[in-house]
């Protein structure tokens, strides 16, 4: 706040050319490092003596040794031979599991709750809004003890539910007809994903040229040609099998199929339920930004409903939704560290039971720290980058 | 896309003929507007008539409402056809207060009173004046001699034996009382023009923001031990305490800095004019506004934080949840966990449903 005009000198002028507001600056800046430096070499200290007492090895050796500890269910092979490293790697894989697939689910429940609350039709828009109030003022601990608690006292395996033919629910979790994916699957998917991003890509080249003289070009027949076309082409030419394999019961189990055990599902749904209704919220906010003066402009256009939607509503309801959508999302992995309180093995789970065999608390929480720091700026960084490809483009 | 296609779909609906009778014009424009909406309509009444009708079945038409004491039997008759309530007032003053001694709950009774009034009267505006701080300050000393006795004539009840609702209320309360003017002091540390303070406030709370609560509260019940010099021992609800407040200062901390943005140049400029030091600047014309523009973010933030607190449970805190699911490991009422949530459910409810109210209306008189 210093300005260029003449001002009565200070009174006080301690070191010649310094002024007092430099050096108060210097001062608070001295004392406020000293005291955090003091803290940290006083805690420091304490936990270096307390280590040596307790005959604990600082250090990441131990993350080579044999874990031992059973991990129910994971992504990736795992047995308790393995060595802590991979025990954690496999923790890590299955916090990714729930807070990709809660990501995705959270959002399209989410987004139909929000769009839901704004609907014309006032049972829905009640209903909608009472799913909402409810589960956010319900702490999501005992949303998710709840959940579990109910998928335990589901039917045996023997008397399972079955809603649709194929699909089991019961206390053994859900069990999903699933397609057996390997390596030539992979291909054909990996040949679609490709395929999707080419479109992409010529869609926002078609987009420039009618852009630049006005005629539209229909899209269509590059996404059918990119998205299906050319990932059947190569599923035929390579011969791959696509033969859903059905679960059945045997015995006390169920063979084949996909199965989501009753842990993962209680935290799936709990983490969707309720993290859906924040976002209901967000969608519904960031629709409600949009001025009404668009819709009515868009109205007198005679444009179609769909387009109107998709060119000039959603593009700038998203300018509102992005930001605090990033933060649903960081919530949401972050929160599926509560697995913990229902026995599913995460990360945290993993680092818990860890700590607990070795004793080596600080580098137990370390990972845990470094691991979801690690998923929050991953997380962070991808929707800046989206927020500000979407943002308004200020001239 | 279906849904999509209704949204403001009002000035169609008013431009249909209007309808002698006003309970058939109502249902017209806002259940039976166009077909689809008609069908919609239909298929949502028929599946809430289902759930309502199960509900009424289940909760209280075979429900169970009271049995003799720890006699579960009844229960078990109904079990899988109607609800056992009787499992509450069975083990509501287990829920409630933990295992703090029977015949002194009393006092934690009172001390949830008190929090509750306390609470209510914070809401209150035209009591916002310096008493309220001083009557906050009377009445959390008053519920700390009730808590702990020792003195009056009380009898002592050490903080182990404490439990259920207070213990939630008091880590909600204390979580915010230290945690508010932790988040001012980084809010203000974020903004400071001294690199040294803004990177140790920037670092804190991007730390605390960064990582889940249960790794926070991990550190608070393994590693807190490991800082302190040895024979040194601080209470297990004292270190998960500290976590919390720790925790609501960073999140805290961001929603003040909005605030304190949001605050004109003008203002700050005005107050250097007149000569006043920075604290006497942020004390007197900056915070008051900033937290004046930030007052339903931050019971937000408090609605969050409110609910945060029972995490305390997976480092075995007793608050209110732990008490509940701790209730239901008698072998007698095992089967009978979900009407003891549904129970807990609905007093969280009715704390941050008052909140969020609360929140709507400042909302809705700020006049901003």
């Amino acid at each position: 706040m210093t300005s260029d005009a003449p001002r009565p000198p200070p009174r006080r002028r301690l070191f010649g050319a310094w002024g007092s507001r430099e050096l108060k600056g210097l001062f608070w800046q001295v004392l406020v490092v000293g005291i955090a430096v003091a803290i940290i070499a006083f805690l420091w200290s304490n936990t270096v003596t307390n280590l040596t007492a307790r005959r604990i090895t600082t250090g990441f050796a131990f993350l080579g040794r044999e874990a031992g500890m059973p991990i129910a269910d994971s992504l990736l092979a795992y047995n308790p031979r393995d060595a802590y490293l991979w025990a954690f790697v496999v923790g890590v894989a299955n916090t990714l599991r729930v807070a990709v697939i809660g990501i995705v689910l959270a959002t399209v429940l989410g987004t139909l709750i929000g769009i839901s609350r704004l609907s014309a039709n006032w049972l829905l828009s009640r209903l909608a809004a009472v799913y909402v109030e409810t589960l956010r003022d319900i702490p999501l601990l005992l949303q998710l003890l709840f959940w579990y608690v109910l998928m335990q006292a589901l039917p045996a395996a023997r008397a399972a539910w079955r809603p649709v033919e194929g699909v089991f629910l019961s206390n053994r979790g859900l069990i999903l007809p699933a397609i057996p994916v390997g390596p030539p699957q992979l291909w054909v998917l990996g040949m679609a994903v490709l395929g999707l991003v080419a479109f992409f890509l010529i869609q926002r080249w078609l987009v420039a040229q009618q852009m630049r003289d006005g005629k539209p070009r229909p899209a269509w027949p590059f996404a059918v040609g990119l998205v299906l076309a050319l990932p059947a082409a190569v599923s035929v030419a390579l011969g791959v099998s696509w033969t859903i394999e059905w679960p059945a019961l045997r015995g006390f189990n169920f063979v084949g199929g996909l199965t989501l055990a009753p842990e993962y599902f209680a935290l799936l749904i709990a983490l969707v339920t309720y993290t859906s209704a924040f976002i209901a919220e967000i969608v519904r906010s960031g629709i409600q930004s949009v001025p009404r003066g668009q819709w009515d402009a868009a109205n007198a256009l005679g444009l179609r409903r769909s387009f109107m939607l998709r060119q000039i509503i959603l593009p700038q309801a998203l300018r509102v939704i992005v930001p605090p959508m990033t933060s649903q999302y960081l919530n949401l992995t972050k929160n599926s560290s509560l697995a913990v309180a229902i026995g599913y093995q995460d990360v945290v789970s993993i680092a818990n039971t860890t700590l607990n065999q070795t004793g080596q608390a600080i580098e137990a929480i370390a990972l845990i720290m470094a691991v979801f720091l690690t998923i929050s700026l991953g997380i962070s960084f991808f929707m800046n980058w989206y927020n500000a490809r979407i943002a308004l483009v200020e001239r | 896309m279906t849904v999509i296609t209704d949204i403001p779909d009002v000035p169609r609906a008013a431009r249909r003929p209007q309808i002698g009778n006003p309970a058939l014009r109502w249902l017209r424009t806002n259940l039976f507007s166009s077909i689809p909406n008609g069908i919609l309509s239909v298929v949502l009444l028929a599946v809430l008539a289902k759930g309502i009708f199960s509900f009424v079945q289940w909760g209280i038409a075979n429900a169970v409402w009271l049995t003799p004491a720890n006699d579960s039997s009844a229960c078990r008759a109904a079990r899988g056809l109607g609800a056992c309530w009787a499992i509450i007032p069975e083990k509501y003053r287990f829920i409630l207060f933990g295992t703090y001694p029977f015949d002194e709950q009393w006092r934690p009774a009172l001390s949830v009173v008190l929090f509750i009034t306390l609470f209510y009267l914070s809401t209150r505006r035209a009591l916002w004046r310096r008493e309220l701080a001083l009557l906050w300050i009377g009445a959390l000393a008053l519920i700390s001699i009730l808590m702990w006795g020792g003195v009056f004539g009380l009898s002592f009840v050490s903080q182990d034996r404490w439990g259920g609702l207070p213990v939630t209320l008091i880590l909600a309360t204390f979580g915010l009382a230290f945690g508010f003017p932790l988040g001012i002091l980084v809010a203000l540390g974020r903004r400071s023009k001294l690199p040294a303070i803004r990177s140790l406030s920037v670092l804190y709370v991007e730390l605390i923001r960064g990582v889940p609560l249960v790794s926070l509260l991990f550190m608070a019940s393994v590693m807190f031990p490991l800082f302190m010099p040895s024979g040194f021992n601080i209470d297990k609800l004292l270190r998960a305490q500290i976590a919390i407040i720790l925790f609501a200062g960073a999140y805290l901390a961001e929603v003040i800095r909005g605030g304190l943005q949001a605050v004109p140049r003008g203002q700050y400029e005005a107050a250097d004019a007149l000569g006043l030091s920075y604290w006497r600047k942020h004390r007197l014309i900056v915070l008051p506004q900033a937290i004046r523009h930030v007052i339903p973010p931050l019971v937000n933030t408090f609605i969050a934080f409110f609910k945060d607190t029972s995490l305390v449970l997976i480092i075995g805190i007793f608050d209110l949840l732990t008490t509940a699911k701790t209730a239901i490991i008698d072998p007698a009422w095992q089967q009978f966990s979900v009407e003891v949530y549904i129970f807990v459910a609905a007093i969280y409810f009715v704390f941050c449903f008052a909140m969020s109210r609360y929140s709507r209306s400042l909302e809705a008189t700020s006049g901003r």
